[in-house]
């Protein structure tokens, strides 16, 4: 673990760059970890996913997967990978101040 | 009056605990099974039919046939369940109350779910053993074989035996080997995850048998479809891996009747269940086992037997007024065949990693853990006796213990309890 500076506040992050700590996650630390990781502006479609994800793992204490997503975020699955390049879940998560989606075995 | 105990699914977990319920309460309760069919598949015999090592109607056998004396078992569809009057509907209107429900429905497949899949080349090039006539209909493509690519693939996690696309590689490269044209086929694993398996410890060294046997692995490919006329998977973001024989897993779902079923299950049809007690989120008298729960452990049948401990005794306090027990600690175990008459044996549970070491006595074994060794090959040969013999039944296997044993304390690296994906 270590702690990292998201638009302008501090924040604890895994190896990954996962936030630790879900409650020092605010909007503008989420258009931060977006800009670093190659999506310059968040549209409405990203912050549909991004707002779904987050409200999900609060309520249940479970990051959704693509498959949930797909059929319960509003935005098809085919779109995400458009928005958020190669795995929508875990980038859309790591956006969203959550932990890794973690493969359930 | 007896209370009354509904069990719906009489595979692994619900024969288990219809058989076991039956010897410990007797005539205090009246125990009735529900299956849609009478044919109770032992499903860690699928992955061999494909390879001539399994006969198809010798892993099969009836449900009934598998229950206790005294157990009431129907064969009928379930419509819903409805949670709050404690009533279930069966397909044809009739409803079954009863004082606790046991849901053991399993996960069922959902090839049409993925674009493509059941669609040209199903059955003909692209084929899936999960089910008794998937992997009959590859058995023959296999005899048919002589060279090309063969991907073996899943679409999604979660899925039944998880380990299971892993060891039917394995197996192919054994079984091409042995017919002599190895050297003619590109033997290629594509999978969703980033690694050979979801587990570091044991993804490492399942990556580096992979290697040693020549397999070639794709990993974080998201299968969005199957073109089974032009022999092409395609991910979600524009990638493609071709292909002349096609094995694959479709994504799976819970039971049809839990998304019928209001406030019962999540999205993909699992039902949301405490981790430690097996009870179910929606009622105080469900509890839930088996691959139909949305727990973070192996959707498999040891994952079941040791849930069958904590379920029977939660049901029972239940009945009697009294507080559960929190007892289930996510144990699963699995034989992996790795070919050549090799196998390895993991075992983990929630917070704990597959280790090496010696399962059932550490130091001792018998079986070696996270090893390859004919010991456990023969292990996983003999556990269809254990299945059919003590595991249906209900009974203890000797020596294995419901909670993983811990092992050497140092050795222990934690790992936080994470969601499905």
């Amino acid at each position: 673990m270590s702690t990292m500076t998201l638009a302008g506040s501090p924040v604890d992050v895994d190896a990954e760059g996962f936030l630790e700590e879900p409650a020092q996650w605010s909007r503008d630390v989420g258009a931060d970890i977006a800009a670093r990781n190659g999506i310059a502006t968040l549209t409405d479609r990203h912050w549909l996913v991004v707002d779904y994800m987050r409200r999900t793992y609060l309520e249940t204490g479970a990051a959704p997967s693509i498959r949930t997503l797909g059929k319960a975020s509003g935005v098809p699955i085919k779109e995400l990978y458009g928005l958020f390049p190669k795995g929508p879940a875990k980038l859309a998560a790591k956006i969203a101040g959550i932990p890794k989606p973690r493969g359930c075995i | 009056m007896a209370q009354r105990i509904v069990i719906l699914g009489a595979g692994t977990g619900g024969s288990l605990a219809a058989n076991r319920l039956r010897r410990e309460c007797g005539d205090d309760a009246e125990i009735v099974v529900v299956d849609r069919d009478d044919d109770h598949v032992y499903q860690p015999g699928l992955l061999f039919v494909p390879f001539g090592l399994a006969d198809p109607a010798a892993i099969v056998r009836s449900r009934a046939g598998q229950l206790r004396p005294g157990i009431d078992f129907r064969i009928a569809d379930v419509d819903r369940v409805d949670a709050e009057r404690s009533v279930v509907v069966l397909g044809d209107g009739t409803e079954l109350p009863y004082d606790v429900l046991v849901i053991a429905t399993g996960a069922e497949l959902l090839p049409e779910e993925t674009e493509g899949m059941t669609g040209p080349g199903w059955g003909d090039s692209v084929f899936t053993f999960y089910t008794l006539a998937g992997a009959t209909g590859l058995r023959d493509a296999l005899r048919r074989f002589r060279s090309g690519r063969l991907v073996v693939n899943f679409v999604d996690l979660p899925i039944k035996c998880p380990v299971a696309p892993l060891e039917f590689c394995f197996l192919a490269d054994w079984y091409l080997h042995k017919h002599g044209i190895r050297d003619q086929v590109d033997l290629r694993f594509v999978t969703p995850l980033d690694a050979a398996f979801t587990k570091p410890a044991a993804s490492a060294h399942l990556a580096g048998l992979l290697e040693q046997k020549g397999i070639a692995i794709e990993t974080e490919f998201a299968t969005g479809e199957i073109d089974g006329a032009g022999g092409r998977l395609v991910s979600w973001d524009e990638r493609e891996v071709g292909f002349d024989l096609l094995v694959t897993v479709p994504p799976h779902g819970g039971a049809a009747f839990v998304a019928r079923s209001a406030g019962l299950g999540d999205d993909l049809g699992f039902i949301p269940t405490d981790p430690a007690t097996l009870q179910a989120a929606a009622a105080p008298n469900i509890f839930v086992l088996g691959d139909a729960t949305n727990l973070p452990t192996s959707k498999a049948g040891s994952v079941a037997h040791f849930e069958g401990e904590t379920l029977i005794q939660n049901v029972r306090r239940f009945l009697a007024g009294k507080p559960l027990e929190a007892t289930f600690d996510g144990h699963a175990n699995c034989f992996v065949e790795t070919g050549f008459g090799r196998a390895l044996l993991i075992d983990f549970n929630y917070d704990q990693e597959p280790l090496p070491g010696h399962f059932p006595i550490p130091g001792i074994g018998p079986l070696p853990l996270l090893r390859e060794a004919r010991r456990n090959h023969f292990g996983k040969l003999m556990f269809q006796w254990v299945y059919w013999h003590l595991l249906v039944p209900g009974r203890a296997l000797p020596g294995i213990s419901a909670q993983m044993r811990p092992r050497r304390a140092g050795a222990v690296k934690p790992n936080h309890r994470g969601a499905p994906a």
